[in-house]
């Protein structure tokens, strides 16, 4: 009865990503919305190292290290350290209401259960059955940057998007070869260096972050 | 010891580290010429070497060079080796009309530079891992160039760049991993699941559900790159708001290397699948950007944007065409992908150094230009004319033969493309005309414009629609068969 215990503890902690994804759809306000990412990035890392433990896969250990390190303690003392600098303390305003965002992110859950449930089948990991799961924190966190107007929850989104990947990664495939999580970590670090630099340009130009200003250039 | 594939990689990244430090002296526009010219000679000497000794693969299997990125590694090196020539006389005057510090012309310089090595990267890596982040990479690079005037408009043109860029190279990732899944099962766990040449011989046994998914994701991710329609949006913002060069190296180069890496993804669905799922999907998103991006030239009011619009359509046919596959399908995409780098980088020359002239891009505002300046106003009007087919131009052999294949292959698009091809001809030529000829209202410029690279540029397209030389069109037959 190992093997199930273990399944059960990735599934549990599987449904506390997609509850937080959910958290963070609905979430107006922005410290609130960092400290559920840097919950996300926490649950994320215990699901990797009890998928480490489990199947003694010694790479996934330095996969939780880094995306403890990152999306644990530097991205959200970042965030943190922007918003004190940049003194945004506004609530979060949603472009469409709550409610509707929730349902259309329920339908979102379905969808990516159908599209990863052929996929699940043919994983042979101890973890598959959380691929479609994985999928939809990836869109929950998409839906959660479209319905922002301001520049700071675009980007959690975005890197709550990014969580969702590595969990897609780690319930798929064990985990990308090591080079790869480099490279894709350095490349999250390096977006932030240069979206912190971004910020201070808006804000600079425009005296707020509101991405509402950034709608000129369309097609007439 | 393959000497001349580090010194590809090296001489870039070396550039861009030497850049970031000096990057605002006098001599750095020499500099980021010389490091260009550098690689450039790197690049031929690698060429020479596949040429001579065939596909390359080294540093324990990491990069890999065949004919078909080779090609494309010469293309990149010699655009952005003409493109620096350009940009020092542009910086220039950019710099002598108070748009441009010190300091941002050092974020140019360097960036330049690391945009160049990360595309390199991406053409000769041999793990779709590192393809990925190189590619991503590339778009981090050029966020802070789009925006490098700090305008609202550039400033919004780099946001909308970077969501949507990110979110489509996310799906591009969720593909990767997905790609990873079903190659383990096959190759096994590690580094080697991701190897191109691990991977490619054994397509056929990938599993054809996951790879099938897989691409569709990839393509959403690195088509949205490619700038195909309907993911074209963050396309001719970031070409009409950056610099003139960022848009040429954008518009010439980049799309390019992501078009190649969602054509290495093709091979291998292809393989997996013994079905056509990867082509009607490319073939589809092909001829829809073609279509639409030829009705939106129409509407245009910038220069820049115009012919931003002019590369999604260009794209767009590439796309079409390898979507269409079989030997000429396949040459007269990569024929067409190397023209259309060539020309249209010509034709941004000549549009930023005729938006300096007349210090704007609303093309209702620019007119004689041959009046001012001969070579700017025959630059842009036989660049134009080259990029819209015209024979001799080379573009027309590309043209003629992607749509006779389509002929041959996929009648029914023929005659989408052939009303689209008439309605970009109408649209751009008659806003090209009045630019060029007519009463002037431009002035002169405190340094002297590069005309060099326009014309060179315009010279070898011209060329290669009289005369394709036999070794060119043995590496584009033999780059042609490796995508199937």
């Amino acid at each position: 009865m190992h093997l199930p215990m273990i399944s059960q503890i990735i599934n549990l902690l599987a449904a506390i990503l997609l509850l937080l994804s959910f958290a963070m759809l609905t979430q107006r306000r922005i410290l609130s919305l960092i400290n559920f990412f840097a919950l996300q990035g926490l649950t994320l890392t215990l699901a990797i190292l009890v998928v480490a433990y489990s199947t003694g896969q010694h790479h996934l250990y330095y996969s939780a290290a880094l995306t403890f390190v990152l999306k644990v303690l530097i991205l959200p003392w970042v965030l943190h350290r922007l918003i004190r600098k940049l003194n945004v303390k506004w609530d979060v305003e949603t472009l469409i209401n709550i409610p509707t965002t929730m349902l259309v992110g329920i339908g979102l859950v379905i969808l990516a259960f159908n599209v990863a449930l052929p996929i699940s089948q043919l994983a042979g990991t101890i973890a598959r059955s959380t691929l479609g799961i994985a999928l939809a924190c990836v869109l929950l966190a998409f839906l959660t940057m479209i319905t922002r107007s301001k520049a700071v929850p675009q980007v959690i989104g975005f890197l709550a998007m990014e969580n969702g990947l590595v969990f897609a990664a780690t319930s798929a495939t064990y985990g990308m070869p090591m080079v790869v999580e480099f490279g894709i970590a350095l490349d999250v670090m390096v977006g932030m260096v240069i979206l912190g630099v971004f910020f201070f340009q808006i804000r600079e130009r425009f005296e707020s972050l509101d991405i509402r200003h950034l709608e000129k250039l369309t097609e007439e | 010891m393959n000497w001349q594939l580090y010194l590809v990689l090296g001489t870039p990244l070396l550039g861009g580290i030497l850049l970031a430090l000096w990057g605002h002296k006098r001599w750095a526009a020499g500099l980021n010429i010389a490091m260009s010219v550098a690689t450039f000679v790197a690049a031929a000497a690698l060429t020479a070497q596949i040429i001579s000794d065939g596909p390359l693969i080294t540093a324990n299997e990491q990069f890999f060079v065949d004919s078909l990125n080779v090609f494309l590694v010469a293309l990149t090196a010699f655009v952005s080796m003409t493109t620096s020539l350009f940009s020092r006389p542009y910086m220039r005057i950019e710099h002598a009309l108070g748009k441009l510090s010190d300091n941002r012309l050092r974020l140019f310089h360097s960036m330049y530079q690391l945009f160049i090595f990360t595309m390199l990267v991406v053409l000769l890596t041999n793990n779709l891992g590192i393809l990925w982040v190189a590619l991503e990479a590339a778009t981090l690079t050029t966020v802070l160039l789009v925006s490098l005037y700090r305008t609202p408009a550039s400033l919004e043109a780099a946001w909308k760049y970077f969501i949507l860029c990110g979110v489509g190279i996310a799906q591009a990732l969720f593909g990767t991993i997905l790609l990873y899944s079903a190659s383990q099962k096959v190759l096994g766990a590690g580094g080697g699941a991701l190897l191109w040449t691990h991977l490619a011989p054994a397509a056929g046994s990938l599993e054809p559900t996951v790879m099938s998914l897989a691409f569709v994701f990839l393509l959403v991710g690195y088509g949205t790159k490619v700038g195909l329609v309907p993911l074209h949006n963050w396309l001719p913002d970031a070409h009409a708001e950056g610099p003139t060069p960022v848009s040429a190296i954008l518009s010439g180069l980049l799309l390019n290397v992501a078009l190649y890496a969602l054509l290495r993804c093709k091979v291998l669905v292809d393989g997996a699948l013994q079905a056509p799922f990867a082509s009607h999907l490319m073939m589809g998103f092909g001829l829809l950007s073609v279509v639409v991006a030829a009705f939106f030239l129409s509407k245009q009011k910038d220069v820049k944007r115009m012919f931003a619009y002019s590369s999604v359509e260009h794209m767009g046919l590439v796309t079409f065409a390898f979507g269409m596959g079989g030997p000429i399908a396949n040459f007269a995409g990569l024929l067409h992908m190397t023209l259309h780098s060539l020309t249209k980088s010509a034709i941004f020359f000549a549009v930023g150094h005729a938006a300096q002239k007349t210090g704007t891009q609303i093309m209702d505002d620019i007119r004689g230009l041959i009046k001012v300046s001969p070579t700017v106003g025959w630059g842009l009007m036989l660049g134009s004319i080259a990029i819209l087919g015209v024979p001799p131009f080379g573009v027309f052999a590309s043209e003629f033969l992607i749509l006779t294949s389509a002929m041959r292959q996929q009648p029914w698009a023929t005659p989408f493309l052939l009303i689209a091809l008439g309605v970009a001809f109408a649209a751009v030529f008659s806003k090209v005309q009045p630019m060029v000829f007519g009463e002037t209202n431009a002035k002169r410029l405190p340094h002297p414009p590069a005309l060099i690279p326009v014309f060179a540029h315009l010279a070898i397209v011209l060329t290669l629609g009289f005369y394709i030389p036999p070794y060119l069109v043995d590496w584009y037959r033999v780059a042609a068969k490796l995508i199937g």
